[in-house]
């Protein structure tokens, strides 16, 4: 089972990666560019059947750190 | 007196914590790998900095689930002093022994210089007021805490250090990385447990020039 995890940070959390590259997309010409934020995508092989809680425990025990990040959670196939 | 410095795959301040833990006068100062499982009797336990499995996926996220962290984590409960200082800190913050979290530095530089501390809890190790001046070396130490985890921590009186002048102001000028409230260190409600991004071990030996934090570690071993 082909599964995605898409972990972003918080609104309100400072990005600092998302404003560098905000600022060279701005020198690069693309001045329309707004609100770039960077997140993390995992992606893993979990055995068939596996429960969305047990996807969600990983998330919030590790993958994630729920005080400064969301997550969300793909079944790819 | 036991003390334990856990170690990660990582981890390259150890010795210099047990110089400075040494200097203090401590003698049973015993390195512990994080795939124990088991501390025995120990009176302080120490996280000391690095760069544990790479800073991979979140600083301090894979060391917080290590087996030895069971450890800690079951006699940190039962009152055992613990004390991290920069990975040791995010360390113990990715376990939930103590809240908030650790971003990026403000300016997406790693920073490495003397800084001015303020010491500004009423209890705890050292006095309301008391400066001590020490280096910090890393790039993920920018404090975060939400409105209610900075209110908890205010009421609690469980605000440490904050980065501060050399006239003890603690400025956005002073910060050197972003920290909410200037923050750079925090106990747990109790005091027992300590974090703190700066390095304190580094401002304890002749060598290192500047020795302004030897009062601190004198004043933790004699809490034990």
């Amino acid at each position: 089972m082909k599964t995605s995890v898409t972990v972003t940070l918080k609104k309100g959390v400072l990005d600092p990666q998302g404003k560098a590259i905000e600022g060279a997309l701005h020198s690069l010409g693309f001045e329309g560019a707004e609100n770039v934020n960077v997140g993390k995508l995992i992606t893993l092989d979990l055995p068939d059947g596996t429960s969305q809680e047990q996807i969600k425990d990983m998330c919030e025990k590790l993958l994630s750190n729920p005080v400064i990040e969301d997550y969300e959670i793909k079944i790819l196939n | 007196m036991n003390i334990s410095l856990i170690t990660f795959p990582g981890t390259n301040r150890e010795h210099d914590m047990a110089m400075a833990l040494k200097q203090a006068g401590a003698t049973n100062v015993n390195m512990v790998w994080h795939k124990e499982t088991d501390l025995g009797k120990t009176d302080l336990i120490v996280l000391p900095g690095g760069f544990s499995h790479g800073d991979y996926l979140r600083c301090g996220a894979m060391a917080a689930n290590s087996p030895i962290m069971k450890d800690v984590i079951a006699q940190s409960k039962k009152g055992v002093r613990v004390f991290g200082v920069c990975n040791g800190f995010q360390i113990l913050i990715e376990a939930g022994l103590l809240p908030g979290a650790l971003l990026h530095n403000n300016s997406l530089k790693f920073i490495c210089k003397n800084v001015h501390l303020k010491y500004v809890a009423q209890g705890g190790y050292m006095k309301p007021d008391e400066m001590i001046h020490v280096p910090i070396a890393h790039g993920e130490g920018n404090y975060f805490a939400n409105d209610a985890i900075l209110k908890q921590l205010e009421d609690n009186d469980s605000i440490a250090f904050k980065y501060c002048n050399d006239n003890g102001i603690c400025d956005d000028a002073a910060n050197p990385n972003g920290s909410v409230a200037n923050i750079a260190g925090i106990y747990n409600k109790d005091k027992t447990i300590l974090g703190m991004m700066p390095h304190p071990e580094n401002a304890t030996q002749d060598h290192q020039i500047n020795t302004s934090a030897r009062p601190f570690f004198t004043s933790l071993l004699n809490s034990l």
